[in-house]
């Protein structure tokens, strides 16, 4: 059992940090960064936290996992107890506790952190996921019987893993629809191994996949079957979407289809799906040079600028039109990025690519800016400074500015609604899209976001469907669900008349 | 995985494949392509489907063997399965226009097949202009024929057909017929570059197909963008046909060598560890 420990004495332990590997090592390798918490440091770590009467965490948590429980059993040694109660809420653990934002969810309001450092909560998770992962014996999580309903899940990233998880276990059939080779999405063609081994995601399609998940890879869906044709002759009951953002931006400046300029999304197909830092082995080439300018500061910019690093490149230049303050990239991404050597040009814009009579990228001229006013997402605004601009000689630039929603989909799909984005439109607690039983989450619906919050969109998602499947309809609280006929004709009495709460 | 059921060898280093894929021979439509993964360590390589038949659920794929990728597919045999995924790319604008111009030139006669065919079926007038640098590159002759009202050929070396370029046979088609209502050029770069120079100051339509380098092939890397009426256009989702008037062909053939390099080592090292069978269909 845990050691008795006194608030004061919990308080006065301080946050482990994560043991990792050296900066001046790793960028000459591909192997994760962070190497996790051993037994004693997650104990100790685990010793930590308050376990207050009215945790926070759970709350600041996309997809409420019992925190305090969880971490509980950790600080008492109980890890595989640990792990069944995130379990619980979250079926990606080992992927969660490497790449969720805690620093903006759990550990943001963590007592703990009020008035020191908060409870590594992310840190324990993962510790607790890769004790399981190593051991060979991976928990299954137990599958109601078998409903009779077959359910279409169209994306292989987190959204539509977390949904499939969810499908599954409440018996329904799943189909994954995956448009790549191989499923995963972002967390196989995007984010790279040091930060999240193929490994593990492959580990979490396997469970799925013994869950009785089957994945269709190659099967772009508005191409290959559309919306339509799925539920009709291929028999769905239901399907959600989670197709990811999936279009990136490019800058709109001279110069930009120059060879060298490229999207931070192919080139991180290139290295992580396609295994291009491998070539000549792998057959799809990755060439960058030596001297690459990263354009963006979030947390596929910094995937770019250290992978780049990792490809050999001498010079990586970071350019953000704001200051660090204001990158939207992870304090940690960041700090990572700043030990690896990233050369952080705050408050700098390219405003043309340069190029050679070959159209081959030579450099990018740089405007200097400063803070000016707030703008409407409440940041301050980038203003350019007259008379400022530079050159960087460069070999390549790569563009990590963000996606908008990929039309491919819903443009071959009729009767879908889209906001002016593009972004798919759903009802807010159901998540249902202006399609009867197709439901949408991630960042499809949101725009671009993180990952967490497309399982936790995800998870919502499967359990509107199961609603939806057995005729049954959420009301707004999320939690009770009424009979769907007399919820859709009388939404007030509905909630009151027959109401039944489920357990998931 | 997608079965191949036939190869067929139609010309020296062009081999036609039938590959079993009932969805996608189902959905395929004229102007679409597929993207082709051999194995795991393979590229992922873009592929205009030639032919498909909804009935036997196949397509047909003809390749030109030029890298490794098409080299190492063409050692490939009858059972063998590779992944395919498609249909993609919006399909060719077919209507009753009145008469359309095919201009194929080389490996381009294959994306041009089902174009000629559904432009023959929607009651057009069709006359096929295909070139090569000999008579047996000129392919797909037969296919060509049976689409086609009239058909002309050209070969670089006078072997088939008038010598000279496919330009040639087109000009001398519209002196004495007169403006067509469309044309479609497939073929390298340079040929398209050079039928919509041609057919711009007649002020007739014209259409090409471009195939650059791809990934995914669903809009979500960007890596096959071009320059078309001065806006940068996405191959994969925008395309892959285009006005030829607004592509920016010097900018097209520039993209298309940004990997040349590692291409040319990729395909030394194939043939170096290939024996000689594979040699010499590589030419």
């Amino acid at each position: 059992m845990a050691r008795e420990l006194t608030k004061k004495e919990r308080l006065a332990i301080s946050r482990n940090p994560m043991p990792a590997q050296d900066p001046t090592e790793r960028i000459r390798n591909f192997d994760e960064v962070a190497l996790g918490f051993t037994e004693d440091l997650a104990i100790g770590e685990a010793e930590r936290c308050l376990e207050c009467k009215k945790p926070k965490c759970v709350d600041s948590c996309p997809v409420g996992i019992d925190i305090p429980a969880f971490v509980h059993a950790v600080a008492d040694g109980r890890f595989a107890e640990a792990l069944a109660i995130i379990k619980a809420d979250n079926t990606l653990p080992a992927i969660c506790g490497r790449v969720c934002p805690q620093e903006d969810q759990c550990e943001q309001t963590c007592v703990t952190g009020n008035k020191g450092d908060p409870v590594a909560i992310g840190r324990l998770e993962r510790y607790v996921a890769d004790l399981e992962r190593e051991s060979g014996e991976v928990k299954m999580p137990v599958c109601e019987e078998s409903s009779g309903f077959k359910v279409g899940v169209i994306g292989s990233g987190p959204a539509g893993l977390a949904c499939a998880a969810s499908l599954a276990m409440r018996g329904h059939e799943v189909t994954v629809f995956e448009a790549l080779h191989k499923p995963g999405g972002v967390l196989i063609y995007g984010i790279p191994e040091f930060r999240l081994p193929k490994a593990i995601v492959r580990d979490e399609i396997r469970s799925l996949t013994k869950m009785g998940v089957e994945f269709k890879c190659n099967f772009v869906v508005g191409t290959t079957a559309t919306i339509e044709e799925l539920m009709g002759e291929w028999e769905y009951d239901s399907l959600f979407i989670g197709t990811g953002a999936g279009l990136p931006y490019f800058m709109g400046i001279p110069g930009e289809d120059l060879i060298g300029v490229c999207s931070a999304n192919e080139f991180l197909t290139r290295v992580n799906l396609m295994r291009g830092f491998n070539f000549p082995k792998y057959d799809t080439p990755v060439a960058i040079g030596r001297r690459v300018a990263v354009v963006g500061a979030g947390n596929v910019a910094m995937d770019c600028c250290r992978t780049a690093l990792r490809l050999g490149c001498e010079k990586v230049i970071c350019l953000y039109r704001r200051t660090r303050d204001e990158a939207p990239a992870r304090i940690e991404e960041l700090e990572h990025a700043e030990e690896e050597g990233v050369d952080f040009r705050w408050l700098a814009v390219p405003v043309e690519v340069l190029g050679n009579d070959d159209a081959v990228v030579t450099g990018v001229r740089v405007q200097k800016m400063e803070l000016g006013e707030p703008d409407l997402s409440g940041r301050p605004r980038p203003v350019p400074i007259a008379g400022s601009e530079y050159e960087v000689e460069l070999d390549s630039i790569i563009v990590g500015i963000g996606q908008g929603a990929n039309p491919l989909l819903t443009q071959a799909t009729e009767g879908l609604d889209v906001d002016k984005r593009g972004r798919i439109m759903t009802e807010e607690v159901t998540q249902e899209t202006s399609i009867p039983g197709v439901f949408a989450g991630g960042d499809i619906v949101t725009g671009a976001a993180t990952v967490i919050l497309a399982m936790g969109a995800g998870k919502l998602a499967a359990r509107s469907i199961d609603c939806y499947l057995n005729g049954v309809a959420m009301v707004p609280d999320g939690e009770t669900v009424v009979d769907r006929e007399e919820f859709v004709t009388h939404p007030a009495g509905g909630a009151a008349a027959g109401t039944h709460n489920r357990v998931h | 995985m997608a079965r191949i059921l036939e190869i067929e060898e139609i010309a020296p280093a062009f081999k036609s494949y039938i590959i079993h894929d009932p969805v996608i021979a189902r959905r395929h439509r004229a102007g679409q392509f597929v993207i082709v993964l051999l194995h795991e360590e393979s590229e992922r390589i873009p592929l205009t489907i030639a032919d498909s038949d909804a009935v036997r659920g196949t397509i047909r794929l003809v390749v030109q063997e030029v890298g490794k990728t098409t080299m190492e597919m063409g050692t490939l045999r009858p059972g063998d399965s590779i992944q395919v995924v498609g249909p993609l790319g919006k399909p060719t604008l077919i209507e009753k226009f009145g008469t359309c111009v095919c201009v194929g030139g080389g490996a381009g006669i294959a994306p041009l097949l089902p174009i000629a065919l559904a432009l023959d079926d929607a009651g057009n007038h069709v006359v096929s202009i295909l070139g090569g640098r000999t008579q047996e590159l000129v392919i797909l002759r037969r296919e060509m024929e049976e689409v086609s009202d009239e058909i002309y050929y050209t070969t670089d070396d006078g072997s088939f057909g008038a010598k000279g370029l496919v330009t040639h046979a087109l000009d001398t088609y519209i002196e004495g017929a007169g403006r067509p209502e469309l044309v479609i050029a497939i073929g390298p770069a340079v040929m398209m570059r050079a039928v919509s120079e041609q057919t711009r100051p007649l002020g007739v339509r014209t259409l090409v197909s471009l195939n650059t380098i791809m990934i995914d092939g669903t809009g979500m890397c960007g890596g096959c963008r071009v320059p078309v009426g001065g806006q940068s256009r996405f191959v994969c989702v925008d395309g892959p046909e285009f006005d030829g008037h607004e592509v920016d062909f010097d900018m097209l053939m520039k993209r298309q060598r940004i990997y040349l390099e590692q291409e040319e080592l990729a395909r030394r090292r194939f043939l170096e560890s290939h024996d000689c069978r594979a040699v010499a269909a590589g030419g």
